[in-house]
């Protein structure tokens, strides 16, 4: 997890294109600038940065699903629930599952969970655009195959 | 008024927060209920679902878009309906 680059993940560690479903791992970082205001001397991962997990995870997973044709944004967040802090050194398993495709956009339910426990939840909408230039484009396709995702395999 | 119109209307009371007595079969979705195309987003969701099919979204647009259809066709409450009525017959046929 590299908080300041918004690089939320650490790779996927399971992407069932057919079934709809993902699960990533992410390590919160020893120290990051942001646990010095959120907060100071109680270093929390801020709860926006959980859901931005949870968008991130099952983003992938719509990518994958379009065959990295087209790049979900971030667009709705409903029923987001965080049931617990999260501190420097936790170690997550976030998953996220596809529940509706629909034209221009799709419904994903996520949960993280650690030590197998859920620890936070949320419902994301996501509006399904064109890349907005190849370069882009690239840039997804190359920190998917850092990721583990078999791009080869899923791209068009 | 269609079986159809009341569940839209009631769909598009809850999710925008509209007085349901103000949503009519010739309401504009956008032009008069003032929805904006977030909003229609989770509209669609909810039609999708309870309907069972999937609003050619994308395929509107573009058709508006191109001067092959107005907003009015797929929009207008009324129009709207009979769009799912037929997305509705064509997922039987």
């Amino acid at each position: 997890m590299r908080l300041e680059y918004f690089q939320m993940i650490d790779r996927i560690v399971a992407l069932d294109v057919e079934a709809r479903s993902i699960r990533s791992f992410c390590k919160v970082p020893e120290r990051s600038t942001i646990f010095e205001g959120h907060f100071p001397g109680y270093p929390l991962l801020p709860g926006v940065l959980q859901i931005e997990c949870m968008a991130q995870t099952a983003g992938w997973l719509v990518m994958a699903r379009s065959g990295f044709d087209a790049m979900p944004f971030l667009a709705g967040v409903k029923d987001a629930k965080f049931r617990t802090a999260v501190v420097p050194g936790d170690e997550i398993e976030f998953e996220g599952r596809v529940v509706h495709e629909g034209s221009g956009f799709s419904v994903a339910e996520c949960k993280g969970r650690r030590r197998g426990k859920v620890i936070c939840e949320t419902q994301v909408l996501y509006r399904i655009m064109p890349f907005p230039n190849p370069e882009f484009r690239q840039a997804i396709l190359q920190r998917a195959a850092e990721l583990d995702v078999s791009v080869k395999e899923l791209s068009k | 008024m269609s079986a159809t119109f009341d569940k839209v209307a009631d769909i598009i009371a809850e999710t925008c927060d509209i007085p349901r007595e103000n949503i009519k079969p010739e309401s504009h979705a956008i032009n008069d209920l003032e929805i904006d195309s977030l909003d229609f987003l989770d509209i669609a969701f909810a039609i999708d679902k309870t309907f069972g099919i999937k609003l050619p979204l994308e395929q509107w647009t573009q058709e508006v878009n191109d001067g092959k259809a107005t907003t009015d066709q797929y929009f207008v409450l009324n129009n709207l309906s009979q769009q799912i009525d037929k997305l509705i017959a064509a997922k039987g046929a």
